[in-house]
């Protein structure tokens, strides 16, 4: 029985750090590849979860639009319901964090971080295929409730461009938040505490004008609300969408596009190198 | 540190965690293993062990001192570091929601082995370890000790020159336990290095070639376990008597015949006679108890433990004499 020997350069890419650049990015892609199909492996071991994650949205648009939309109306005119839509867009991506958030304090906790960091992989890879599995799951929940919209009457009513464009937003937005969910994911130290950030999705939800118009607020909550990083995107799509809901004239609301832009990057900016930091640094 | 015979080298390595530590630092630790030997690090809990465990395999960094493993800088080398080494942790660090089989599979893969090769060597695993039938099972549903089974085959997809061992066989059952051993020997044979770590007496005894006992961050005794056992005192000879009236009345014929201080376990009745020649003192002992009227149930003549250097050595005095 020989077998503990197994030559660790047995694979097609010969391990060393002498390497070139190039050869270097193409085994971190490999690398994010094998992370990617482990998240996704998960899927297919666990379904209901992931179903449930994409079919909770669609429960919440119809709590609001069908139990909550006739009593709320739209400032400037307008179907509540068309309103409503690209909010639960940016909420579904909101949603997203508490997906990464709990993958990441799960595996930091078991170890299986550790175990990650211990080998010669790539430590990007580990990051980049949370990433791509992330994103993945966010596109598929975005698709759900694009379909749902439709199916209960919700439509873009500007080009096809423009609605790519409102996706391509929303992505963006996930983008950042998954670098929230992953610096609080390493930060927080086990699921316990995460279950207690997830709880502030809410608020953070609802101080924006994902619900309800920012103008129906008492002023300085409102404004909090358009400054919101989830009421850019809201706006914005809403905009791109030619939904209903652009109305207010203060400075964010006009350019929600370009604050839906600035926000993910700043975002980005922050939690990106924070999360990196986080993880080199692991201690526990 | 260009020590070409050592595999794992330490020099001064301190490591001091802010605010209230959860772990314990390391206060000036030395280290020097052969290559191809077995180090069992033992100490108590808080002692360092798992930090220094942390800080060779790079998931730590040191505030100060040098360390290199297989050759190559902690520091300054981590890549090549974590290309040389394999590190079986003080928890199963498996995907828990995978079967088995795609753990290894998995690891294999960021192993760089190809897909293929990948899955040969996940099934062959999984038979050495006895977990073929479980192989295509949630690890979820494991139970402890079939689950550290995983986690240290994960560590041997690729044989690594240096395994690091946290505390393997904490929590497992006897047969179990016995796996592992068998596994870590398996793994020396083949000529990788080993640093261990274990609150186990009986582990280290048994594993490893040499030990290092460790205190409050700082190694405190190093050796082979005979010499550890020869360095801190002689023979002795354990004396279990029927009752404590017995244990009482001995005390003093005992403490007369002893070349150190007795040890008792009030509650066995049993006491401990350090003495300087074996047989000799074994018959003073005797017949001095037998002049005093007290018959004891078992008198043996047996070396020290490493439990008792250990104790000797960790400053735990829970069984000296208390006058």
């Amino acid at each position: 029985m020989n077998a503990a020997v197994q030559p660790r350069s047995a694979g097609s890419l010969p391990a060393g750090s002498g390497d070139s650049p190039p050869l270097r990015f193409a085994r971190a892609l490999a690398d994010a590849w094998t992370i990617t199909l482990r998240d996704l492996a998960h899927w297919t071991r666990r379904p209901g979860t992931v179903v449930v994650g994409w079919v909770f949205p669609v429960m919440i648009v119809l709590i609001f639009g069908g139990l909550f939309g006739g009593a709320i109306s739209v400032p400037g005119g307008g179907d509540y319901f068309e309103f409503l839509m690209p909010g639960m867009f940016t909420m579904t991506m909101l949603f997203g964090l508490e997906t990464t958030m709990m993958a990441v304090t799960t595996d930091a906790s078991r170890g299986v971080t550790d175990r990650f960091r211990s080998l010669p992989m790539s430590s990007s890879a580990v990051v980049l295929g949370r990433c791509a599995a992330d994103m993945l799951n966010s596109v598929v929940g975005l698709a759900v409730m694009m379909v749902t919209g439709l199916l209960l009457d919700w439509s873009w009513h500007g080009g096809a461009g423009a609605a790519a464009a409102a996706v391509g937003l929303l992505l963006l937005l996930r983008f950042a938040l998954l670098w929230i969910g992953i610096f609080i994911g390493l930060a927080s130290g086990g699921p316990e505490t995460v279950s207690a950030v997830q709880i502030l999705v809410w608020p953070a939800g609802f101080l924006s004008n994902i619900f309800v118009d920012a103008g129906t607020m008492p002023a300085w909550l409102g404004a909090i609300a358009e400054w919101n990083p989830l009421s850019a995107t809201a706006s914005a799509t809403r905009e791109l969408f030619a939904n209903p809901g652009m109305g207010a004239d203060s400075w964010v609301e006009q350019n929600a596009v370009l604050m839906a832009v600035v926000w993910p990057v700043l975002i980005t900016a922050v939690f990106l190198p924070l999360s990196a930091r986080t993880f080199r640094r692991l201690k526990a | 540190m260009e020590d070409e015979k050592s595999a794992i080298t330490a020099q001064d390595v301190r490591k001091s965690y802010s605010g209230a530590p959860r772990e314990a630092g390391l206060n000036g630790f030395d280290l020097r293993v052969a290559a191809g030997s077995v180090c069992g690090l033992l100490g108590p809990n808080g002692a360092g062990k798992t930090t220094a465990i942390r800080i060779l395999s790079t998931l730590l960094e040191m505030d100060g001192g040098r360390a290199s493993v297989a050759g190559f800088d902690v520091r300054t080398q981590g890549r090549r570091v974590r290309e040389s080494i394999g590190l079986v942790g003080q928890y199963a660090a498996v995907d828990e929601i995978l079967t088995g089989r795609q753990n290894l599979v998995m690891f294999g893969r960021l192993n760089r082995l190809p897909a293929p090769a990948a899955r040969r060597r996940a099934d062959e695993l999984l038979e050495r370890f006895d977990l073929t039938g479980a192989g295509t099972r949630p690890v979820g549903g494991y139970s402890g000790g079939m689950r550290r089974k995983l986690d240290l085959a994960a560590s041997l997809v690729v044989s690594p020159p240096v395994l690091f061992v946290d505390e393997p066989t904490t929590g497992l059952d006897p047969a179990a336990r016995q796996e592992v051993w068998t596994a870590v020997r398996e793994l020396v044979d083949a000529g990788t290095t080993v640093l261990l770590t274990t609150q186990y007496l009986e582990e280290a005894d048994r594993l490893a070639d040499r030990v290092c006992m460790l205190t409050a961050g700082r190694v405190v005794a190093e050796g082979t376990p005979e010499e550890l056992k020869s360095a801190v005192e002689g023979d002795r000879i354990e004396i279990v008597f029927s009752g404590p009236a017995d244990t009482q009345a001995a005390l003093p014929v005992l403490a007369r015949a002893a070349s150190g201080e007795l040890s008792v376990e009030t509650a066995a009745h049993r006491v401990g006679v350090p003495v300087a020649e074996r047989t000799r003192a074994l018959v003073r002992v005797a017949t001095a108890l037998n002049e005093a009227g007290i018959e004891p149930e078992d008198i043996t003549l047996r070396r020290p433990t490493l439990d008792e250097v250990f104790l000797r050595l960790t400053g735990d005095d829970r069984t000296e004499v208390r006058a």
